[in-house]
């Protein structure tokens, strides 16, 4: 069964972006919505349509969509939905025609090469980006800063991660920032990017409180993007000045 | 000395004076709960929502045997606040006590309790315990080590996961509202199949065990298959729910149905939650919403518009430091009628509630909502921390 997107695949019109938000039954633990949230809520805001599909395990990935997000999961969770990604190959496909892809935490684990299972065992990834994933000696649990890569031309990233990961990129995979504040991969660095895949520690809602990346992938399909209505973008610049403040305090 | 701190602590309005005199207690004797818990018949009750509530109601049905209860009817369980609510009540020979999940095992272990509650486990404050699943785990290796009785939920696929080694159990339908973190098989890590409450792995013989209680509607079925309303005075199937849960523990002490039912019936607010305040001319009424779960239900019990809202949000220690949930709680429901938004955490909900198109009103607390307001009732939600605070400022009355 393929996954509908919401009314009819291209009833937005052809210049619509198309969202998929992968597994939100499996891989979506600490609002993960958020992301999807965001990014329509920005590319509407700029007049620009958007379609959205959420697709179940039991059903297709569609290999013919925008961008593709997955979220965070537990262990059960993550190994599943890593399993049914690889049988049913719709993400690979569409990444490898160059799709936006934004993996968040277990997500971020699923499209490296390898990640770790219950006890510790590798189990096999997408291998969307040359990374390995691991379990590190402790549990990074709190609020995280990190300065991105400046090829990415994206505002400091402020977030929260909770998880036990530790990431080893191949050469040709850069992170996506540099941490000031936090664990992120576990050598200093926080994320991932390749190409057009993109994968974080960040936890849930990422790009909430960063915009400017929710705007780096908008761009990747939509071409250079109109200014939001600065009123619109208030209420977000003073959750981001207040969180980064917080950090700076208890740092 | 541990009365004093007490006071001392709900004079200061930062507690309810419960967990001081166990701290220092434990410090001068560690094995002061299972003392304490010797020669009585202790019930724990745990999971992520309605623990405090539930706790209440089987203290209401067990009350009917008149004998003198110990429970730590306000909330604070963990094992300090266990041994400050047996401390207090040193004639009581039973004792009703609600327990963190995370410390279930433990607590279990120490007061050799006779039953064990099991309501649900869904995503909560997970900055601090992990993730669900270990926890569910951990559950199933202390129960299946026990001698006790489980009373345990059958809805919930980890629930029933968690109590399926348990030796004795009576599995009650008490209903699942948020599904969200029960996809996957406890046991196996397939994915589970429902088909209106009933539940199967597709893969492993993990499946809804067969039940004797069940919460059907406003009725509760008995396991003789009699079904009566239940009445209650508290709102929302959760609290409907929690109360089948508690004729089900009730039953195990001898006491029947219809007997618990007139005791369960009379409980109108729990530790504050459900409570009326009149405040300015207003009448308050006071929700308190920990996690996704329990906005859930909160927003499934608030008067109809045009009554207002206000919803306040802190990210404190006991809160969970991490405000990600916010974005799993929908809340377009609340479009259409005035709401008003609160807490240290305020511009993480005003920005959550402007993504779901959600018009609102930033205030800096209870009276400045009130007098905006212009409303002759309000509804109140707010989380863990943000709920005392607005207790504090309302005077322990409510």
């Amino acid at each position: 069964m393929d996954a509908a997107f919401g009314h009819g695949y291209r009833s937005g019109g052809p210049s619509a972006i198309r969202l998929v938000w992968i597994y939100p039954d499996l891989l979506s633990t600490y609002g993960d919505r958020g992301n999807l949230l965001v990014l329509a809520r920005r590319a509407r805001l700029r007049g620009i349509p958007v379609e959205i599909a959420e697709v179940n395990s039991d059903q297709r990935v569609p290999a013919r969509a925008d961008i593709y997000l997955m979220g965070g999961g537990e262990d059960l969770p993550q190994i599943l939905a890593a399993r049914r990604l690889r049988a049913d190959g719709g993400l690979a496909a569409a990444a490898g025609r160059g799709a936006v892809v934004f993996a968040v935490c277990a997500g971020y684990q699923i499209v490296g090469t390898e990640f770790g299972g219950v006890e510790g065992e590798p189990v096999p990834g997408l291998g969307l980006m040359d990374i390995r994933s691991g379990r590190g000696e402790r549990r990074g649990v709190g609020e995280i800063t990190a300065e991105v890569d400046p090829a990415l031309g994206v505002e400091r990233l402020t977030g929260f991660e909770n998880h036990q990961g530790v990431t080893r990129r191949g050469p040709g995979v850069k992170p996506l920032a540099t941490v000031l504040a936090g664990v992120g991969n576990g050598d200093g660095t926080e994320g991932a990017h390749s190409g057009r895949v993109v994968g974080t520690y960040l936890h849930g809602p990422a790009l909430v409180r960063n915009p400017s990346l929710a705007d780096l992938l908008l761009g990747w399909v939509a071409g250079t993007l109109p200014p939001i209505d600065p009123g619109r973008e208030e209420l977000v610049a003073t959750l981001r000045r207040e969180r980064l403040a917080a950090q700076v305090s208890t740092a | 000395m541990g009365g004093a701190a007490g006071r001392a602590s709900r004079l200061a309005g930062r507690g309810d004076g419960s967990v001081i005199g166990g701290i220092i207690g434990l410090r001068l004797k560690p094995d002061l709960l299972s003392l304490l818990a010797r020669g009585r018949q202790v019930v724990l009750v745990t999971g992520t929502n309605g623990k405090t509530t539930t706790t209440r109601l089987i203290t209401a049905a067990l009350g009917t045997l008149g004998q003198q209860i110990a429970s730590n009817a306000f909330g604070a369980n963990m094992e300090a606040g266990l041994v400050a609510a047996l401390a207090r009540a040193p004639d009581a020979t039973m004792a009703v006590l609600e327990v963190d999940e995370k410390y279930m095992p433990a607590m279990l272990r120490a007061t050799g309790a006779r039953v064990v509650t099991l309501l649900n486990l869904s995503r909560d404050q997970m900055d601090r315990a992990a993730e669900i699943w270990l926890l569910a785990r951990r559950w199933r290796a202390a129960l299946a080590d026990a001698d006790c009785w489980v009373i345990a939920n059958a809805d919930d696929p980890l629930v029933a996961w968690a109590a399926g080694q348990a030796r004795k159990v009576t599995w009650v339908a008490a209903g699942q509202r948020w599904h969200d973190d029960s996809w996957c098989c406890p046991n196996c890590g397939s994915h589970l199949r429902r088909d209106g409450d009933d539940w199967h792995c597709g893969e492993c013989p993990n499946r809804r065990p067969p039940v004797s209680w069940v919460l059907a509607g406003d009725e509760v079925i008995d396991p003789t298959g009699r079904s009566r309303p239940l009445n209650l005075i508290l709102p929302g199937r959760a609290n409907r729910s929690n109360a089948v849960v508690a004729f089900a523990v009730a039953e195990v002490f001898g006491v029947g149905v219809a007997q618990a039912a007139d005791a369960v019936r009379q409980v109108r607010s729990v530790a504050g939650r459900y409570t009326q305040v009149r405040r300015r001319g207003c009448d308050l009424r006071l929700l308190l919403a920990k996690n996704p779960a329990g906005w859930l239900e909160a927003l499934d019990v608030l008067v109809p518009p045009p009554v207002p809202v206000m919803l306040a949000v802190n990210a404190q220690v006991p809160d969970g430091k991490d405000t990600s949930w916010l974005w799993d709680v929908d809340y377009r429901r609340l479009r259409g009628r005035p709401v008003f938004v609160t807490g240290e955490r305020g511009t993480d909900l005003a920005v959550r509630l402007e993504a779901d198109e959600v018009s609102f009103r930033v205030v800096g607390g209870v009276d400045e909502a009130v007098d905006l307001a212009h409303s002759t009732s309000m509804d109140v939600i707010a989380n863990y921390t943000a709920f005392q605070q607005i207790r504090a400022l309302l005077g322990r009355t409510a």
